[in-house]
């Protein structure tokens, strides 16, 4: 997965073409982690679909920019819009029926 | 299909002590876990009341040394979610998002989650600076300002955990002034901590904010006036709800959904125990969790040795088996065992016989109705084939015997 901080925000999710998914984390957070090999084994079966984290410990104010303050998140973006958002209490079922409902 | 000895549903510190100890007495045990293990206490950075470790250790750090130490005894893990369970009888059936395993017996651990205020905004401003995990997101609120809800002593520890990164920590508090549910050690540190400011006799009403928390309206309960506080974040820390609703008509729940145990962690349904959180109990901590977990696998031990032992020399046996019921303190039970002896020693060609002390074990007694002793039931192809109760006789055996 690709990992952003605010060099590359900008230019691989908000003026990306097609599908980001951008998982939103943090070493303290349990959860996020309990998702992380689910999200690397999604990120395998869809090849279309850009896979990227962002350690908010390092990347705050970005995170709170995308209106995240709360983890584990995950947003997704279609053409740079935000076009899906899961938070708190989500399972990784949950991200891949969302993805397969905006790759259809 | 898999079939294991002993599965536990749930990894936090209830069942990863109930995996230490069953693994140890070398039960094929499986742990099913639909997240990470450690469950809630992996979620607290505080961890400063579990015997032994205060200096420093965390939730995650604690949780981690319980998974390697089941794991040390080989203890196995799968990550998953049980979606149905079929309780009853000897060979448990647990069906999950995956797959399909089977256990003699089922330790119940699923713990519980934070209860939700339900009011307005809370749902639609969840990750947007509405929490329930002080860990989890207390970075985003470096030097700004949170109101923290509950004064329990997760809440107000919590609230202190949060002083190191936010500016100002507002706890509103449901009592008067002064009065709050955590303990004294945990109060007196909130109080004598400058970011931490109270609000009392109060409630929140309503969380706003547009599409990120901005503000909260407090009701105080004394004058029935509401304020606005502005604001960054609010934490919740209001109690916990069982996991349990995958649960229900499969065993007893209290009304509030917990589930009630014996001492020995036992459920309303033979060979299912319940440990930590999700059990009705006094005191919801780590070393409690624990405690339950290794009182549950014992007794998960010795019910699984107890069943196999009946099945092996009653329900199992091709030659007719005279069971009988007694207690060392039931007088007229333990007059008529010489009787019984002697009439089963005179017949031994024709049938065993198997006492039950029911002082030890009572499960048996209460699956075949006993209530009266001495009992004495003819087993046949592991069929109930007849009866005698009360006072023993040797006519009266003789004939139960005859009928054979």
């Amino acid at each position: 997965m690709l990992e952003l901080d605010k060099e590359n925000f900008a230019a691989e999710v908000l003026e990306a073409q097609g599908l980001v998914l951008v998982d939103f984390w943090s070493p303290k957070c349990e959860p996020c982690k309990a998702l992380l090999p689910g999200l690397e084994e999604l990120a395998g079966r869809y090849p279309a679909v850009k896979f990227a984290k962002l350690n908010i410990l390092e990347n705050r104010r970005l995170a709170i920019g995308q209106r995240v303050m709360g983890l584990p998140t995950i947003l997704i973006y279609r053409d740079g819009e935000k076009v899906a958002e899961l938070s708190q209490d989500f399972q990784i079922e949950d991200v891949e029926a969302k993805l397969k409902e905006l790759s259809a | 299909m898999s079939s294991y000895d002993v599965i536990i549903i749930g990894g936090g510190p209830g069942g990863l002590a109930a995996g230490i100890y069953a693994a140890r007495a070398k039960l094929s045990t499986l742990i099913i876990e639909k997240s990470r293990v450690g469950g809630q206490a992996a979620t607290t950075e505080e961890m400063e009341n579990y015997p032994g470790f205060f200096q420093g250790t965390t939730g995650p750090q604690l949780t981690q040394a319980m998974y390697e130490h089941a794991r040390h005894f080989g203890c196995q893990f799968c990550k998953d979610e049980v979606v149905d369970l079929e309780l009853e009888g000897w060979e448990k059936v647990i069906v999950t998002k995956q797959g399909r395993y089977t256990a003699k017996a089922v330790i119940i651990a699923t713990g519980a989650e934070p209860r939700t205020l339900g009011v307005k905004g809370e749902a639609e401003l969840k990750g947007k600076g509405v929490s329930y995990c002080a860990t989890c997101d207390a970075d985003f609120f470096e030097d700004l300002e949170v109101v923290v809800v509950g004064n329990g002593d997760a809440a107000i520890e919590e609230a202190i955990y949060l002083t190191r990164f936010a500016a100002k920590v507002t706890i509103v508090v449901i009592h008067d002034e002064g009065v709050l549910d955590a303990t004294k050690i945990i109060q007196e540190r909130a109080f004598a901590n400058e970011k931490i400011h109270f609000v009392w006799n109060s409630v929140l009403e309503e969380i706003k904010g547009d599409g990120i928390v901005q503000a909260v309206a407090i009701k105080n309960l004394k004058t029935g006036a509401v304020t606005e506080l502005a604001t960054d974040g609010v934490f919740i820390f209001v109690g916990t709800v069982p996991r349990t609703e995958f649960l229900r008509g499969k065993l007893d729940l209290d009304e509030r959904g917990y589930i009630p145990t014996t001492e020995l962690m036992e459920t309303s349904v033979d060979g299912v125990y319940a440990v930590g959180d999700v059990r009705q109990k006094f005191l919801r901590q780590v070393v409690t969790a624990a405690a339950d977990g290794a009182i549950a696998a014992v007794a998960a031990e010795k019910y699984i040795h107890e069943e196999e032992n009946f099945r092996k020399e009653v329900l199992e046996k091709t030659k007719p088996v005279a069971l009988m019921f007694w207690s060392p303190f039931h007088k007229e039970s333990l007059a008529a065992v010489p009787v019984v002896e002697e009439v089963a020693a005179a017949n031994a060609a024709k049938l065993d016989l198997v006492k039950i002390d029911t002082y030890r074990n009572q499960r048996i007694a209460r699956r075949y109705g006993v209530e009266e002793m001495p009992a004495l039931l003819l087993v046949k192809g592991g069929e109930v084939a007849g009866a005698v109760t009360g006072p023993m006789s040797r006519d009266s055996l003789e004939d139960l015997i005859k009928s054979i």
